[in-house]
């Protein structure tokens, strides 16, 4: 036994030392291709999309209108479209849903009344796309007599992002320290002036961003606007920037994919490939505009 | 109904539930007025608790329940016609950990200012002078009078925690209240923060909470010793560490357990 231990140099690698290090280094790659394969699908989707559209992508495709019963042309009217119900519903739901998470993480109290709306809104965030769109249809459309309108559609996609911003609205809010609440209240601040001075300003980016995010899933919505207010075809003016009244129905770049794909036979392929560019375009567009500002903000604050 | 100064704390069968948990057992203690008074124990022996009721801090959660009386300049604060507000103005507290706020060193220190005044009312020079009012009183003035903009959280953490003072003191507290000051600062910070407790003495009754038996012998002038929510010994800091008249005191500041 003293024999043994004399032998073996000291800090060599043994026989289950290499054992250890190979499963380390298979655990490694195989966790490396899966990150991997998250980004091949998004980019070769993007590519694929892209190398298809080609033929039509250009700046005329954005501001004309369809023509030759949407085979040719462009999709001015769409995208217009989809810019007015999210705008609209983004304008409903922020307010709406900033205020309410901020009564929710900074009052409410433990008890079963703040619990029955956390609750709701936790299953709320979980309800499928088309069920909004059945409400909305049954609440807007029919019960509050809005019609097929740009202001139907909007309300019900308002609904459906309101769960999901207040849930983000609440994890920004919850990331400010307690101690900086604590420092405040200590000095007789009310709960107000605690929020005002201390809470929103550290939160702020946070919350904006979680806005933000919630325009890209507005945008690609099609169920909720389809039975709500948005419409296969429009006549507008080519380059028209409010062509619609808010009790028009409208088209939508989500539906006007949707109609180019399943309804409109002899449709050139590269119509419709261009329209889910512009569509992911608008969405990753609005990502990066959330990233870069949630980076702008941040490099600003420090604790 | 006390026969001490009335500008003290004065508690009269004072009980604190955490739920079912009895933490205070009907504490009756008359801290002095000006003097630094310390409150020692084994951890849960319940003089955070204590001190937290103080100001009323406790009450953040739904589930403490609180019974019995505290005077303080005269007033009983658990009288219903008190004012959380104004009691937090005159009986500030300071934390474990430094938590000034995110914003510069001005503003942390003109905040309470700003809190309990109307917006228009607040001149410039007055804000200014409290500046280095507060400052100059916890020695700040010198080192920061040309940083005070900077950000409060960038200073280090003996500045923070003497800011974190200076925060309270524009207010024109009667009462401050320490919950372990201390514990985030190296030894020159707690040499530091210990000074200025001797220089405020006197102008405020300082009552502060520390695990640190040798702190509590070297700054404060009375030593409150509690244990399991009550308090067992009450008297002038040397009294207690030299001639301990609780056995269970002796056997705490001989370090048999705690």
């Amino acid at each position: 036994m003293a024999d043994r231990t004399a032998i073996a140099a000291p800090f060599t690698q043994t026989a289950f030392g290499r054992r250890k290090e190979r499963y380390q280094r298979i655990a490694q790659w195989v966790f490396l291709g899966m990150a991997l394969a998250m980004i091949i699908p998004l980019v070769s989707i993007v590519a694929f999309l892209i190398y298809r559209a080609a033929p039509s992508l250009n700046w005329n495709f954005l501001v004309d209108i369809p023509r030759h019963g949407m085979r040719d042309g462009g999709i001015w009217p769409a995208l217009v479209g989809t810019f007015y119900l999210v705008g609209i519903s983004l304008a409903v739901a922020a307010p709406i849903g900033v205020l309410a998470a901020i009564y929710l993480n900074e009052y409410a109290g433990d008890n079963w009344f703040n619990r029955l709306i956390n609750l709701a809104v936790i299953n709320l965030a979980g309800v499928p796309s088309i069920v909004h769109a059945l409400f909305g249809l049954g609440a807007f459309v029919y019960a509050a007599r809005f019609g097929y309108s740009i202001i139907s559609a909007s309300l019900t996609l308002a609904i459906m992002t309101l769960p999901v911003i207040i849930a983000s609205t609440r994890e920004a809010l919850a990331s400010v320290p307690q101690s900086f609440r604590e420092a405040c209240w200590n000095v007789g601040a009310t709960r107000w002036q605690t929020i005002k001075a201390v809470v929103l300003p550290n939160s702020i980016s946070g919350i904006l961003t979680g806005v933000i995010l919630q325009v890209s899933r507005a945008a690609g919505e099609t169920a909720p606007i389809m039975f709500t207010g948005a419409v296969f075809y429009k006549a507008v003016q080519r380059g028209d920037f409010f062509p619609y009244h808010l009790t028009d129905q409208c088209m939508a770049l989500s539906m006007h994919l949707y109609t180019l794909a399943t309804q409109v036979p002899d449709v050139k392929e590269s119509v419709s490939y261009a329209t889910a560019v512009v569509l992911l375009g608008v969405v990753l567009l609005v990502n990066a505009g959330a990233i870069a500002l949630r980076i702008w903000m941040r490099n600003r604050k420090r604790w | 109904m006390s026969d001490t100064t009335p500008n003290g704390i004065h508690t009269r069968g004072l009980n604190l539930w955490y739920g079912k948990f009895l933490a205070l057992k009907n504490v009756d203690v008359d801290i002095k007025h000006g003097l630094i008074t310390s409150l020692i124990g084994p951890s849960g022996c319940g003089k955070t608790t204590l001190l937290r009721c103080f100001n009323r801090i406790n009450e953040r959660f739904s589930y403490v329940r609180t019974e019995g009386k505290i005077e303080i300049l005269g007033k009983n604060i658990y009288d219903p016609d008190v004012s959380l507000l104004e009691l937090r103005k005159s009986v500030g507290m300071v934390f474990q950990r430094p938590n000034p706020l995110p914003i510069s060193v001005y503003e942390n220190i003109v905040f309470g200012l700003r809190v309990h005044t109307p917006g228009l009312r607040l001149k410039k020079s007055l804000l200014d002078e409290a500046v280095e009012q507060a400052l100059t009183e916890v020695r700040l003035w010198k080192d920061l009078k040309n940083r005070l903009k900077t950000r409060a959280t960038s200073l280090q953490l003996e500045q923070q925690q003497k800011l974190c003072i200076a925060r309270l003191l524009p207010l024109k507290p009667r009462i401050i209240l320490m919950d372990e000051p201390c514990s985030s600062l190296d030894v020159e910070g707690t040499r530091a923060i210990e000074e200025l407790m001797f220089n405020l003495r006197g102008n405020y009754t300082i009552v502060i909470v520390t695990h640190n038996m040798a702190q509590a012998r070297r700054a404060s002038d009375e030593c409150i010793f509690m244990l399991l929510g009550e308090v067992k010994e009450h008297t002038r800091t040397e009294e207690l560490f030299l001639n301990p008249q609780n056995p269970k005191t002796a056997e705490y500041i001989e370090g048999r357990y705690g």
